[in-house]
């Protein structure tokens, strides 16, 4: 049986099943149970996914000549698909005890696995609207989401970021409708077959532009970033990690890739874009970070920095490919993009679930009313500063292997300006860092804090299995590079041959 | 009207009458535009949106506190809920004959009522589905906010 | 070259002008919300406009109708299905921006977004 149509149809029969288990007053332990057994189940079949090759599955059976909508399964998506799954179940994890303090925990449920449903569609589709209806899906999960605690904050957070929201995705909709006219089809593969034949027409620019407005703004690049830290602060801190750990990746950075590369087709000016937009994020995001107080906000910032960094390294990778530079520059830069993108994803996410923890016991994000607790709190101390280090480049964390092989590839290239721009980000990032262990972990303990406890395993366990993967992700790099990052490489640098491959022939 | 629906009270009685007799005209046109979605313009959504104006009619001309005392609040969320998967069911439900989405059922003539193989159905799921997901909306914001109203 | 067949074209792409104006330049939450609809029918709009084909039927055959004959007349389908679309995620989107907006209200009792601040920026 074909198991891509469930990696979709799983998350949304759950979450249609959630609100009516909450309204029908079911009991806490089989709603918990559910959402964690999806999300295990979920996570157990990617990773299934990642040993069986590339295949393409059209829905209901309309496979060419008559293209109907398809679902795709090569490198690229693969490995979104395994970083999706991976740190949703870390969110359900720690949200059993996190979520104490909220009402409506099925209601919660339901909107978290819509938000998975969509970026699982996003991730495995091969059809240009069926990709605006998914990331649609993922983003009003999300709107709702920010605003679930209901506060005048969150409440605030969630109506800018519903605004920008919808006007990027008017744009999207806006470059789909132009794209079918120019070529009618929806088909990605179709699309990218007529590419050749639509590079340098006038209406590509315009079309090009309207899907870099809409997803760099679901991807908080730079001048597009106003939403993103007000919304990812104001969720519950698994939310959090799950907008700043995956959402950004999978509803705006990963459909940038698979459209500039896959469909369209990488130029050098694309590339130039790519690269130009991924080093202001990750100036600026790093700057406006170093001067923050609220823990989670500094977070938010260091988001738009380090996709900064993602984007930048693919950047040059594409600007080498499109200039016809040697190849393995091209695929060592792509490479080292996609592996800090997953880095992200871990110890983003770890970082946000240690807000989460802390908050969780002392009832403030405010970095200034912390201190010292690294001593009532050991196992999420250790956990923060493991992610601290990693996200600062400090060896032997896998943040630092990914920044080394980004500023390996940028040097290669000839970008000399540009990896050193990446290496000053690199050393604000750990000044910033240094400040959060400074004020959060280390220090005095301040009166009114003198009683909190670590908030119990089920919160624990997460962070350290993120932990974890933060210290292993860097080391044993070389005995998964090849099932993971290997292929979803080749699948960014055949560019246009994805046609070839989705079409058959 | 300003006074009465602030009140909740509803509106006068040859109001509440018309309005119970077009509930029902109402939802026999929602129906059949759900039914017949697979043959004439129309279906699953444009069909609910019908079926939950009845309601919402209804609601409107018979006053906020009337209705608390016959609505249940889980009601349209149920609802909503079990008619999205339903149609969750009849997309998987193809698997058995081979495919995600796959339309197992015969399709039958064409113009006839029974055609298209699993499409009516759909269109019935999600007929139910936006009915009650529109009137859900609907009662949320206009009925049971004012239940729920914190202090500002 | 423009002719005159380009101006509903314009219109569109002035109607989304228009909603992008009021989400950038009105300060009321009710009319940031116009806007956004406004934005959003502009592009059904333009979507439909794509699909047009001059003398085009509608694209729903009956038994009347001889199948090659209908498909030579018919405008495309394909962008109405779009918008059909479009319309239920809009509508998805607008309920609950108008719940956001009716929560502020409960807090703030304004609708004026110089007002509803208690974010950095």
């Amino acid at each position: 049986m074909e198991t891509l149509p469930l990696f979709i149809a799983i998350p949304l029969a759950v979450a249609f099943l959630f609100p009516v288990f909450e309204k029908l007053s079911l009991r806490r332990a089989l709603l918990d149970g559910l959402a964690v057994l999806a999300t295990a189940a979920l996570l157990a079949g990617s990773l299934g996914l990642l040993a069986q090759p590339d295949r393409v599955y059209w829905i209901g059976g309309w496979a060419p000549p008559v293209t109907g909508i398809n679902l795709v399964s090569d490198g690229l998506s693969r490995l979104m698909l395994v970083v999706v799954q991976a740190i949703s179940f870390f969110s359900i994890v720690f949200s059993l005890r996190y979520m104490d303090r909220y009402s409506s925990r099925g209601f919660y449920y339901g909107l978290f696995f819509l938000l998975l449903a969509g970026m699982n569609g996003v991730v495995l589709t091969g059809d240009l609207f069926n990709l605006f209806v998914f990331i649609e899906i993922a983003a009003i999960a999300s709107y709702a989401l920010v605003a679930f605690g209901c506060e005048s904050e969150e409440l605030e957070a969630s109506f800018k970021y519903l605004v920008l929201g919808s006007v990027s995705s008017a744009f999207i909709l806006l470059g789909v409708g132009m794209l079918y006219n120019l070529t009618g089809t929806l088909n990605m593969a179709e699309v990218a077959a007529k590419a050749p034949a639509l590079s340098g027409l006038p209406i590509m620019a315009m079309v090009g532009a309207c899907f870099l407005f809409g997803f760099g703004l679901k991807a908080a690049m730079v001048p597009f970033h106003a939403w993103l830290p007000d919304a990812h602060p104001s969720a519950p801190a698994p939310i959090s990690a799950m907008l700043s750990g995956v959402l950004i990746k999978a509803g705006g950075v990963y459909v940038l890739f698979r459209l500039f590369f896959s469909v369209f087709g990488m130029d050098l000016l694309y590339a130039r874009v790519f690269m130009a937009l991924g080093a202001v994020s990750m100036l600026i995001g790093v700057l406006l970070a170093v001067g923050q107080w609220d823990f989670k906000r500094l977070l938010a910032y260091h988001s738009i920095s380090q996709m900064g960094y993602v984007l930048l390294s693919v950047g040059v990778g594409g600007e080498v490919l499109a200039r016809g530079g040697p190849t393995p520059v091209a695929a060592l830069a792509v490479f080292a993009g996609l592996f800090h993108l997953v880095n992200h994803a871990a110890f983003k996410s770890l970082l946000f679930l240690c807000s989460g923890s802390m908050e969780y016991v002392t009832g403030t994000r405010q970095l200034a009313e912390m201190g010292g607790l690294s001593r009532p709190m050991p196992l999420t101390g250790l956990a923060c500063r493991v992610a601290a280090l990693s996200i600062s480049g400090i060896p032997p964390f896998n943040g630092f292997w990914s920044k080394l092989l980004i500023i390996i590839a940028i040097v290669q290239a000839g970008h000399y300006a540009l990896a050193a721009l990446t290496v000053l980000v690199s050393f604000l990032t750990l000044l910033s860092f240094i400040k959060v262990q400074r004020y959060a972990l280390e220090g005095p303990l301040p009166e009114l804090l003198r009683s909190v406890r670590e908030a119990g395993l089920a919160m624990s366990l997460p962070l350290l299995a993120l932990a974890a993967l933060c210290l292993l992700g860097g080391l044993l790099l070389p005995l998964y590079a090849g099932a993971l990052f290997t292929p979803a490489q080749e699948a960014m640098l055949s560019g246009l041959n994805y046609a070839r491959a989705i079409l058959g022939g | 009207m300003q006074a009465t629906s602030e009140s909740g009270g509803g509106l006068s009685p040859i109001v509440k009458t018309v309005a119970r007799w077009m509930a029902g005209f109402i939802l026999v046109f929602g129906l059949s535009v759900v039914l017949y979605g697979h043959l004439t313009p129309g279906g699953g959504f444009a069909g609910g949106v019908v079926l939950s104006a009845a309601f919402i009619l209804v609601v409107l001309s018979h006053g906020r506190r009337e209705v608390l005392q016959i609505l249940s609040e889980r009601a349209p969320t149920i609802y909503d809920g079990l008619a999205a998967l339903a149609f969750l069911l009849l997309a998987v439900l193809g698997y058995a004959a081979g495919g995600f989405f796959l339309n197992f059922l015969p399709k039958g003539q064409p113009f006839q009522l029974w055609s298209g193989g699993i499409i009516p159905l759909c269109n019935l799921a999600i007929g139910v589905k936006v009915g009650a997901c529109l009137f859900g909306v609907f009662a949320a914001l206009a009925v049971f906010r004012h239940l729920h109203q914190r202090s500002a | 070259m423009p002719t005159l067949d380009h101006l509903p074209y314009l219109f569109a792409m002035l109607l989304f002008v228009i909603g992008l104006y009021a989400i950038v330049a009105k300060k009321n939450l009710v009319k940031l919300i116009l806007g956004l609809i406004v934005i959003e029918y502009a592009v059904n709009l333009f979507l439909l406009l794509l699909g047009y084909r001059g003398g085009g039927v509608a694209p729903i055959l009956t038994r009347r109708d001889a199948p090659a004959e209908f498909l030579a007349r018919t405008v495309d389908p394909l962008p109405q299905a779009l918008i059909l679309t479009a319309i239920v995620i809009g509508l998805g989107t607008l309920a609950l921006v108008t719940a956001l907006a009716l929560r502020l209200y409960d807090r703030y009792g304004t609708f004026d977004i110089t007002e509803i601040k208690k974010l950095k920026g």
